[in-house]
C-alpha cells in the first residue's frame, strides 16, 4: 500500500534574531511516510524540531529543504489559497487548548467554524446537527457548548479543539502534546479518547509527544527527534526492548517511576551530564556533549541514519556495536 | 525535635466577585533535614499554600490561620516576604524567571544576595556565587558569572535558580514545581541535584508539585491535596506502595507506565472549580467508591495529620479499585 | 448560564463606584445638553436687555447669569456643550473606523504591506497638527465640518499604531493558527478572530481619546480657528470668559467648569474600563 503522508528531506529553519543574526535550524534532513490509518509518535523534547514538523506537514510554515507530499502530489510549495481544499483531508490538534481556541467565541462556535468556512453550502441547520453530533463524539455535555473557553477546565476545552479537528472529517490527523497541557488524572481521558476515535474513523495519527511512555501505547512506529534530526525509529516493541541510540535510552531511563524503589535508584544513576546552551552551533553529531558512549570521531562527523534490518533505523557511529539494544544505565 | 515549619489551620481566599477560598484549612509540618512533598493537580490549591506561606500572594489573597518557622509567626508579617530570600527560606519557582531578572548577569544577581545579607564586598560575593554554581554543577563557573539568563537553556536557567535561592544558606527550601518547565531527561538531573544538595547543606525540602515521579525520588513523607484540603498524608513509601484515598490511589495508577498497552486509567470528571460549594465529601462525583454517606458527609482528615486519610471508606492494601 | 469576557468585565465595571459614579455624570450631561435647553426659558442667541452680564442667581430665570450681550449663560454652556459632545464623538467615531482597520490589517500582514502602511502613518505623524488645521480653515472655511476633518485626519493615526502592536502580538498566538489551520482566510481571520481580541485595548483608548478631542476642539475654538459665532462650543464660551474675566467671572468659570467635569469623568471612566478588561486574576 502506497504512503498517504510522505516527508522527504525536509529541513526548516527560521530567521534569527538578535545579534547572532542567519537562520535557526528547527529540523533538518527528516524523512517519515505513514500509511492510511497508521498511526506514527514522534518523540522529542524542546528543540528537537517536532513541533515545527507537525506545523510544516500542515502548511503553516514553509519548508526550506526538502519536500511533502500527501496522497501522491506535492503540497509543500502550495500557496495559502490552494492549500485550503487541503484542510478538509488534514487537520492539527494544538497542545494548549486554553490558547488554541479563540476567548471571544463560545465552544459552538469554535468548533462549527472549520465547517463554515470549507463547506459553505451546508445549510444552518445541518451544521448545527454536526456540531451536536461531533460534541457528542468528544464526550461534552451539550451544556457546554455555548460556554466560553474561560469556563470550560483543560479536558473539557480538549475535547473542544479535537472536535475542531474531526468535524471536517479529515484522513489524516497531526497530534501535537495533546495531553502535556493537562492533569495527570485527565490525561487519560483524552488519550483513551483519541485512540478510539481513530480506531474508529481509520484515521491516519502523526502524534507527537515528549511523553514515551504514552507514545508506545498508542502507536506501532516510534520516530526519535533530539535537536532537529531523527536519531533513531523503529517498532514499538524495538525501541522499548531494544534501543541503538544513547539518547532513547536516556528518554527509557527518565521516564518517571511512581514506585519508590525505582525512583530511588534513577535519582542516584541520573548521568550528570549538562543541556548546552539554546542555540549553540552544532558539528557532528548533536548529542556528542551529553553521550555517555562519546568518541572523539563523534564530535566532527554527523552519523547518518542507517536503515537496521527487520525496519527501523539508527544514526549513531557505535551503533553496530549494541546489536540487542543499549542496557538501561547502572546505578551509580 | 521541634519543627522548623509548622502549618495550622492555614486557610486562602480570594476577593473578588465573589470570594473564593483555595486552600481550606491544612495542617502540616517540617522537620529539619526532612523533605515533605505536597502533591496535588490544577486547582487543588497547593502553589496557592506555598505562596501563602511566604508572603507572595496576589494582591487579592488574604492567608489565615498560622505558619511558624523556627518558632516565629511569618503570616501577616510584613517582612515575611523578606524571608523568602533571606535567611532561613530559599524559594525555587516552576519557571527560572520568576527568581530571575532578564536584563542583569547572573553573577550579579547571585553576588547581591550575599551582599545584602551579609555585607561583604562585591568580589568576594562574586567568588562565592562562582562557588556555589560549582555546587549546582554548572560547568565553567567563571564564564557563566557574566551571562544573562536568555543565553542559558531551561536546565542551567534553573540550576542558577536553584543556586540563587542557596545563597542565603536557607534552612528550607520552598519548590513550586521546580521540574514541570524542564525536558524529562532535564527533570531526573535536577531532582538528583536537589537530593544531593538536601544532603550536603542540610536542608529541608518542602516541595510542591503534580508530578508524582518526583514525589516519589525525593520525598520522606507525602500530603496529598484535592480541592483545597489534604485527602490523604503518610509516610512516603507506604503511601506509594499503598495509598489509601481513592483519589492518591487514582492519581497513581494514572501515571503512564513504559511497556504498557491498552487504555489508560484515568479519573472520570473534572476536580471542582475552587471555590465551588460541595456538600459532603469533595471527591465523590468521581469516586469509584462513592455511597449515599459521602454525599452527604464530609470526611475528616482522620488520625493525626501524618498519617491521616480522608475518607469514609480508605482502600485496604490489595483493594480494587 | 455562559458568561462571555464582556459580561465578566461589566460586572466589574458595575463593582466600581467611582466608575458608576462618573458614567452617571456623563449621562446626567448628555441629558442636559440634549434637552436642558427645552426645559429653560431662554433660547441661545436670545439676548436679555434687561439683564446684561449678570452674575448668577441673580436675575430671574438666569441660573447661571448671563454674558456681555445678555444670552443666558446655562443655555449656551449646555449648547456648547452638546457641539463641543457631537464633534468629540463623530471624530473618535472616525478615527476608530479608520485605525482599527489600518492597525489590524498592518498588524496582521507583517512584512512590507505592515512597512508600507506604518511608515504612512509616521509621516503624517510628524505633520504638524495646527497648521494643517490652519490650511483647512482657509481652504474649507471654519466650522464644526472642518475642525470634524482635521480632528479626525489625525486621531486615527494613534489608534492605528496601538491596534497595530495589539494585532502584530495576537497574530502569534495559537487560535490564530488554528482558525488558518481549520481553512479561514485572512480576511475572516482578521474580521473574527483579530478584531474581536483588540477591542479591549481600543475601547479603552477611545474612552480617552474623546476627552482629548474635546480640549483640542475647545483649544481650537479658543484660537478662533474652529466654531464660531453665534454657535456655541466650550472652547469660544471659555475665549469669551477669559476676556472678561476680571469683571464677569463667571462668565469664564461656568464653561471650564463643565469642560473640567467632562473631561475628568471620561479619563477616570477610561482608566476604570482598562481595569476591568484587564484578563487578569479570573
Amino acid at each position: 500500500m502506497s504512503a498517504l503522508l510522505e516527508v522527504r528531506e525536509a529541513s526548516v529553519s527560521y530567521p534569527r534574531f538578535g545579534e547572532k543574526g542567519g537562520r535557526f535550524t528547527a529540523f533538518e534532513g527528516v524523512d517519515l511516510a505513514l500509511k492510511a490509518g497508521e498511526i506514527v509518535g514522534l518523540v522529542g523534547e524542546s528543540g528537537s524540531g517536532k513541533s515545527s514538523l507537525g506545523r510544516a506537514i500542515l502548511g503553516l510554515v514553509p519548508l526550506a529543504a526538502g519536500e511533502i507530499h500527501w496522497r501522491g502530489a506535492r503540497i509543500d510549495a502550495l500557496p495559502r489559497s490552494a492549500f485550503r481544499r487541503l484542510r478538509r483531508e488534514l487537520q492539527l490538534v494544538f497542545q494548549d487548548p486554553q490558547a488554541s481556541l479563540d476567548p471571544r467565541m463560545t465552544i459552538a462556535e469554535s468548533v462549527a467554524e472549520p465547517l463554515r468556512v470549507l463547506a459553505p453550502e451546508e445549510s444552518v441547520a445541518s451544521r448545527a446537527t454536526r456540531v451536536a453530533a461531533i460534541l457528542g463524539e468528544v464526550g461534552l455535555a451539550t451544556e457546554l457548548a455555548g460556554r466560553y473557553p474561560h469556563q470550560l477546565s483543560g479536558g473539557q476545552l480538549q475535547r473542544a479543539a479535537i472536535a475542531r479537528a474531526l468535524i471536517v472529517d479529515p484522513r489524516f490527523i497531526v497530534c501535537d502534546e495533546p495531553v502535556s497541557a493537562l492533569d495527570v488524572s485527565v490525561q487519560g481521558q483524552i488519550v483513551n479518547l483519541l485512540s478510539r476515535i481513530r480506531r474508529e474513523r481509520g484515521l491516519a495519527c502523526l502524534f507527537i509527544s515528549h511523553n514515551l511512555a504514552v507514545v508506545t501505547r498508542l502507536a506501532e512506529r516510534v520516530f526519535v527527534m533530539y535537536r532537529g534530526r531523527i536519531v533513531e525509529s523503529g517498532a514499538r516493541a524495538a525501541i522499548l526492548g531494544s534501543p541503538r541510540h544513547p539518547y532513547t535510552r536516556l528518554l527509557l531511563d527518565s521516564v518517571p517511576a511512581v514506585d519508590p524503589a525505582s525512583a530511588r535508584r534513577l535519582v542516584a544513576r541520573a548521568v550528570p551530564a549538562i543541556d548546552e546552551a539554546a542555540g549553540s552551533p552544532v558539528h557532528g553529531c548533536p548529542f556528542a556533549a551529553r553521550c555517555p558512549y562519546v568518541l572523539p570521531r563523534c564530535h566532527s562527523e554527523l552519523p547518518a541514519l542507517r536503515n537496521l534490518e527487520g525496519g527501523g533505523a539508527v544514526a549513531c557511529h557505535r551503533a553496530a556495536e549494541w546489536p540487542a539494544g543499549l542496557p538501561p544505565a547502572a546505578p551509580a | 525535635m521541634s519543627a522548623l515549619l509548622e502549618v495550622r489551620g492555614l486557610t486562602v481566599d480570594f476577593t473578588g466577585e465573589r470570594s473564593v477560598r483555595a486552600v481550606d484549612g491544612v495542617d502540616f509540618s517540617v522537620a529539619p533535614h526532612e523533605r515533605l512533598a505536597i502533591v496535588g493537580e490544577s486547582g487543588s490549591g497547593k502553589s496557592q499554600l506555598l505562596l501563602a506561606c511566604t508572603g507572595l500572594l496576589a494582591a487579592n489573597g488574604r492567608s489565615g490561620g498560622s505558619v511558624r518557622f523556627d518558632g516565629r509567626e511569618l503570616l501577616g508579617d510584613p517582612r515575611a516576604t523578606g524571608m523568602a530570600r533571606g535567611p532561613g527560606i530559599g524559594f525555587v519557582f516552576q519557571d527560572a524567571s520568576g527568581s530571575l531578572t532578564p536584563h542583569r548577569p547572573v553573577g550579579d544577581q547571585l553576588a547581591e544576595v550575599t551582599m545584602a545579607a551579609s555585607g561583604v564586598p562585591k568580589r568576594a560575593a562574586l567568588d562565592e556565587a562562582a562557588a556555589m554554581l560549582g555546587r549546582v554543577r554548572l560547568p565553567e563557573a567563571g564564564r557563566l558569572l557574566t551571562r544573562y539568563p536568555h543565553e542559558l537553556s531551561g536546565g542551567m536557567r534553573q540550576r542558577v535558580a536553584i543556586a540563587l535561592a542557596l545563597m542565603a544558606k536557607p534552612r528550607i527550601l520552598f519548590a513550586d514545581e521546580p521540574t514541570t518547565a524542564l525536558d524529562v531527561t532535564v527533570q531526573s538531573e535536577v531532582m538528583t541535584l536537589l537530593d544531593s544538595l538536601c544532603r550536603e547543606f542540610g536542608m529541608a525540602l518542602l516541595i510542591v508539585t503534580h508530578d508524582l515521579g518526583v514525589v516519589a525520588a525525593l520525598a520522606d513523607r507525602i500530603a496529598v491535596m484535592y480541592a483545597g484540603r489534604f485527602v490523604e498524608a503518610g509516610e512516603s513509601e507506604a503511601l506509594l506502595s499503598n495509598p489509601r484515598h481513592p483519589y492518591t490511589a487514582g492519581l497513581l495508577a494514572a501515571v503512564p507506565r513504559l511497556g504498557d498497552r491498552g487504555e489508560l486509567a484515568t479519573i472520570p470528571g473534572t476536580p471542582p472549580r475552587p471555590g465551588e460549594i460541595i456538600q459532603g465529601c469533595r471527591f465523590e462525583p468521581r469516586c469509584p467508591r462513592r455511597t449515599d454517606r459521602c454525599r452527604t458527609e464530609d470526611p475528616a482528615l482522620a488520625g493525626q495529620p501524618m498519617p491521616g486519610v480522608a475518607c469514609h471508606f480508605p482502600r485496604a492494601p490489595g483493594d480494587l479499585p | 448560564m455562559s458568561s462571555s469576557l464582556w459580561d465578566a468585565a461589566r460586572a466589574a465595571l458595575v463593582r466600581d463606584r467611582l466608575a458608576m459614579a462618573c458614567t452617571a455624570m456623563l449621562v446626567l450631561l448628555l441629558l442636559a445638553a440634549l434637552f436642558g435647553p427645552l426645559l429653560l426659558d431662554f433660547r441661545e442667541d436670545e439676548i436679555d436687555w434687561a439683564h446684561m452680564a449678570v452674575p448668577p442667581f441673580e436675575a430671574p430665570g438666569h441660573w447661571l447669569g448671563t454674558d456681555r450681550l445678555g444670552r443666558d449663560l446655562l443655555v449656551r454652556t449646555l449648547h456648547g456643550l452638546r457641539v463641543s459632545l457631537a464633534i468629540a464623538l463623530a471624530a473618535t467615531i472616525v478615527s476608530l473606523v479608520i485605525g482599527v482597520a489600518w492597525g489590524a490589517i498592518a498588524g496582521f500582514r507583517r512584512g512590507r504591506t505592515d512597512a508600507l502602511m506604518m511608515r504612512f502613518v509616521d509621516v503624517l505623524y510628524s505633520l504638524p497638527q495646527v497648521f494643517f488645521v490652519i490650511i483647512l480653515t482657509v481652504v474649507f472655511g471654519r466650522g464644526p465640518f472642518t475642525i470634524l476633518v482635521a480632528i479626525g485626519a489625525f486621531g486615527w493615526l494613534t489608534m492605528a499604531r496601538i491596534v497595530r502592536g495589539q494585532a502584530l502580538a495576537l497574530r502569534e498566538r495559537e487560535f490564530i493558527e488554528a482558525a488558518i489551520v481549520g481553512g479561514a482566510g485572512p480576511a475572516r481571520i482578521v474580521a473574527r478572530h483579530v478584531v474581536p481580541n483588540l477591542l479591549g485595548p481600543v475601547i479603552v483608548f477611545s474612552t480617552l481619546t474623546l476627552p482629548q478631542v474635546i480640549l483640542v476642539e475647545s483649544f481650537l475654538s479658543f484660537l478662533g480657528i474652529g466654531i464660531q459665532e453665534p454657535l456655541a462650543s466650550l472652547g469660544n464660551l471659555i475665549a469669551d470668559g477669559a476676556a472678561e474675566m476680571e469683571t464677569a467671572p463667571w462668565m469664564l468659570a461656568v464653561p471650564a467648569a463643565c469642560l473640567m467635569l467632562v473631561v475628568f469623568c471620561f479619563n477616570f471612566l477610561g482608566d476604570s474600563l482598562r481595569d476591568a478588561l484587564d484578563p487578569r486574576d479570573r
